[in-house]
């Protein structure tokens, strides 16, 4: 009988959040036998994602990964959640590709699995001695997902299960536009209303029309909403979502939030205009942008050096709430640190920059996601679509470094 | 509205979990010192609703925190950082009788808990909780796959866990009550065995006809699974609750085909006719009916049905013959079945014949006969029909809820590790080193 007795692997638990740790455990194996974990994701664009890393079982046949160091593979060291942050595109995939979940009502499919030996490759050729299938959601049990389609508004409202009342969020993504839902679900699984603006579609910003009132009214969405409590509504805005943030919390009459949350973003805007103003400053200063050894397009100098003109700044002076700033070292998109310390010089004059907490992360790059999901030095963005519907876009691949990085 | 009150946040971590998983449950943000309820509720898939609830003080931080903290009355007290499931019972005003019983295994038990104010004991479902939060407690886990059965003609549902395998396999079996009842099957195929849950009283063909399956059904039920190719056909065990220990004991004993690594028997015995299958078993109930009893609640007895232990060689299993490692499950307070007494007996028979060392005997105090898979519900008795009766009664099971809460969770924990030692071990690490030089 040549049926050999397989090892016993565990991932606990095997339904978390996308932002909860897990454990994955390996038992049965032989004393001091090498392995190979390997973790595989198929998107849902259709590509496959994997990581791997090499270890050694103990002298009870057993590998922890929370506690056992990884020889080598997409990461080293003690790594528990590496399995996942440093999943990459398999060998021979499509270049520029990024990790997004789309429909958050369904969870990212994860399998782990484990081979004999310590392997780099040919993961498909041979079956592991051991896999297991983990779910990992954006959505916790009881969130409720509805549509926005009201006063002009476009988005998506996550609403955490429960009585409520609630406090809130509004969530604004960057320039890429669309619709992204994953972030707003995952705050909503953490006790806020949040949500999920559209503000303009993929490729169309330069032809987007959006004034302040847009963002004035989704707000007022959030803050009249039965289970939310009106003077408990924040901002929250990544990189183009940052500027908007910045602006509603200096400018607007109308809206006041609780606080903003600002990740990668700058507060260099022509004040007065709409936000489409935004786009044509950079093509103002395109000479600026630099293309590297790859062909990758680096855009942070588009706004260096920082403008001493106020004209050409969100007037952060006025901000009177608690706003944090998330950036890193190595946003070769935006100048976000520069950015960020020139805001603090800002309110320092003004004598508000008490409210100001600035988080600045070495060799982390411009896309401060949600932790334990993949990041990417570069992926493709579109700038802007042609007229024509059957036209190609036009792509541009924009230069972030890599890192593993958490928002907090 | 009070702001404050509002506020308050509660979280149940993992919020999607198995059945047999341990959850937290934190309150934060409460008045310090504040009184708290908290409180679980359940529809299950019979429409009936379910509850349990603690009293809790938030502590300097206002924070309680389920796992560490003292419940102060409820359904349950004391620190019990799973009660809030296995204290669960039928709302007052519900109809008796009642058990909690998942029948389809592919979706989760729901169960939203919530947090009030002050210390409630009633009328939950009138008041506003401060905050709820949504639970699933899960049988399958992703990835396993079920399988339906009807091959050789067998009732039966395989469950496979996730994996390329090939796994150990293990034949479940139920009791008096029949059904196909596939929970454990699944969690088990959760945690790595390829279970294979079967029915064996209430097939349609013994339903429409009366007659009951022979021996060979259960021959069949070991080929089916031996021969599947993700199973590892040298590393069967057999896991039987209550009648189902019967079966578990004649195939390990006297059949020719069933090869078992181990054997598993919950709340059973080994008296039985030893010729015969299915239907003299019964017969031999039928015969000793007059020894059941009713009690004032008029719940129904049945455990005297077997006593006392015979000592007719022909009317119990000769477990000296028993060749691999047996777990016994003994609740002290099983009402339904004579299991300490039994368990007993075969340990003095396999002295006897010098296989003791195989045996290994779990036996717990104050615990009822429906010894489940950990933080589900007790219940004292319960409505119930044994085939080949006409009638549903209320039978007793015994045990108190504490401590056969205990008993759940303690029983699994080694029924879990006794199955895998002895379908996943035998690799010795040392061993293994020393071919390596």
């Amino acid at each position: 009988m040549s049926q050999t007795i397989p090892p016993i692997l565990s991932v606990l638990p095997t339904r978390a959040l996308v932002d909860e740790k897990f454990k994955v455990l390996v038992e049965n194996l032989p004393a001091g036998s090498p392995v190979t974990l390997h973790s595989l994701h198929h998107s849902e664009d259709k590509d496959y994602w994997e990581a791997y890393a090499h270890y050694i079982s103990d002298h009870k046949g057993t590998v922890s990964v929370a506690e056992d160091l990884s020889f080598g593979g997409t990461y080293a060291g003690i790594e528990p959640m590496g399995l996942l942050w440093s999943m990459r595109p398999v060998p021979g995939s499509r270049t520029g590709l990024r990790l997004r979940k789309m429909d958050v009502r369904s969870p990212m499919l994860v399998n782990i699995s484990v081979y004999s030996g310590h392997k780099a490759e040919g993961f498909r050729e041979q079956p592991p001695l051991a896999s297991v299938l983990t779910e990992r959601w954006y959505m916790a049990p009881g969130v409720r997902r509805i549509d926005i389609k009201e006063k002009g508004v476009r988005g998506t409202l996550f609403i955490p299960p429960g009585p409520g009342p609630f406090p809130g969020l509004m969530d604004m993504w960057g320039g890429g536009g669309g619709l992204l839902e994953y972030r707003s679900a995952l705050l909503a699984s953490h006790g806020y209303v949040s949500l999920a603006l559209e503000y303009f579609s993929p490729g169309e910003l330069q032809s987007a029309d959006l004034e302040f009132k847009y963002f004035e009214a989704a707000f007022n969405i959030v803050k009249d909403h039965p289970q939310v409590i009106p003077d408990r509504v924040g901002l929250f805005g990544l990189s183009l979502g940052a500027v908007v943030t910045m602006c509603l919390a200096a400018e607007s009459t109308i809206t006041k939030p609780r606080c903003c949350v600002c990740v990668s973003g700058s507060h260099i805007f022509p004040r007065g205009e709409t936000l489409s103003g935004i786009h044509k400053l950079m093509f103002r200063n395109s000479h600026k942008a630099r293309v590297d050894e790859n062909n990758y397009h680096i855009w942070r100098d588009l706004n260096l050096p920082i403008t001493s003109d106020l004209s050409m700044k969100v007037d952060v002076r006025r901000i009177n709430c608690p706003m944090l700033l998330v950036n890193g070292h190595d946003d070769q998109n935006t100048p976000a640190v520069e950015s960020a310390e020139d805001v603090a010089q800002m309110m320092h004059t003004a004598g508000n920059d008490h409210l100001l907490t600035r988080l600045h992360y070495p060799d982390t790059g411009h896309l401060i996601e949600p932790p334990y999901s993949p990041h990417f030095r570069a992926t493709n963005f579109i700038m802007e679509s042609t007229k024509a519907k059957d036209e190609m876009h036009q792509k541009h691949v924009i230069l972030l470094k890599w890192n593993f990085s958490k928002e907090t | 509205m009070d702001r404050k009150q509002c506020c308050v946040k509660l979280s149940v971590q993992p919020a999607r979990g198995l059945v047999d998983e341990k959850f937290t449950v934190l309150v934060q943000n409460a008045p310090p010192g504040s009184q708290l309820t908290v409180h679980a509720l359940h529809q299950c898939e019979d429409g009936y609703t379910w509850e349990a609830f603690a009293h809790y003080i938030a502590n300097a931080t206002g924070t309680v925190n389920v796992s560490e903290d003292l419940s102060l009355g409820g359904t349950y007290s004391g620190v019990e950082p799973m009660g809030l499931l296995w204290s669960l019972r039928p709302v007052p005003g519900s109809k008796p009788g009642l058990r909690m019983r998942k029948m389809n295994v592919q979706t989760p038990l729901e169960i939203r808990i919530s947090v009030y104010q002050g210390h409630s004991t009633e009328a939950f479902i009138t008041q506003v909780p401060l905050t709820s939060v949504f639970v699933e407690r899960w049988y399958m886990a992703p990835g396993v796959r079920r399988v339906p059965i009807t091959e050789g003609g067998l009732t039966a549902t395989l469950f496979l866990p996730s994996g390329p395998g090939p796994f150990p396999g293990l034949l479940d079996l139920w009791g008096g009550g029949g059904k196909l009842v596939e929970y454990r099957a699944a969690l088990l195929a959760s945690h790595g065995f390829a279970s294979l849950a079967l029915d064996y009283l209430t097939r349609k063909i013994t339903l429409e006809t009366g007659k009951m399956v022979d021996n060979q059904y259960f021959e069949t039920a070991y080929r089916v699974l031996q021969q599947h190719p993700q199973v590892l056909s040298s590393r069967i065990a057999m896991l039987g609750l209550s009648f189902g220990t019967c079966i578990a004991l004649k195939m390990a004993a006297y059949s020719q085909v069933v090869k078992l690594r181990c054997v598993v028997c919950i709340s059973g015995s080994h008296v039985q006719p030893v010729d015969g299958s299915v239907k003299e078993i019964l017969e031999y109930f039928q015969r000793n009916a007059e020894k059941t009893r009713i009690n004032e609640e008029n719940q129904v007895i049945w455990r005297d049905l077997l006593l006392p232990i015979p000592t007719d060689p022909a009317l119990k299993v000769d477990v000296g013959r028993l060749q691999c490692p047996v777990m016994l499950v003994v609740a002290e307070d099983d009402q339904n079945w004579p299991a300490p007494e039994s368990a007993q007996d075969m340990k003095e028979m396999m002295e006897q014949a010098g296989n003791s060392h195989l045996l290994t005997i779990l036996s717990y105090p104050n615990a009822g006969h429906l010894i489940e898979p950990p933080y589900t519900p007790h219940f004292r008795a319960s409505s119930f029909k044994t085939v080949g009766q006409g009638q549903m009664v209320m039978a007793l099971w015994g045990g108190d809820t504490v401590p056969h809460a205990r008993a759940q969770e303690d029983a699994w924990r080694k029924m879990l590790a006794f199955l895998q030692e002895n379908l996943y071990g035998s690799t010795k690490p040392a061993a293994t080193s020393l071919s390596h030089l």
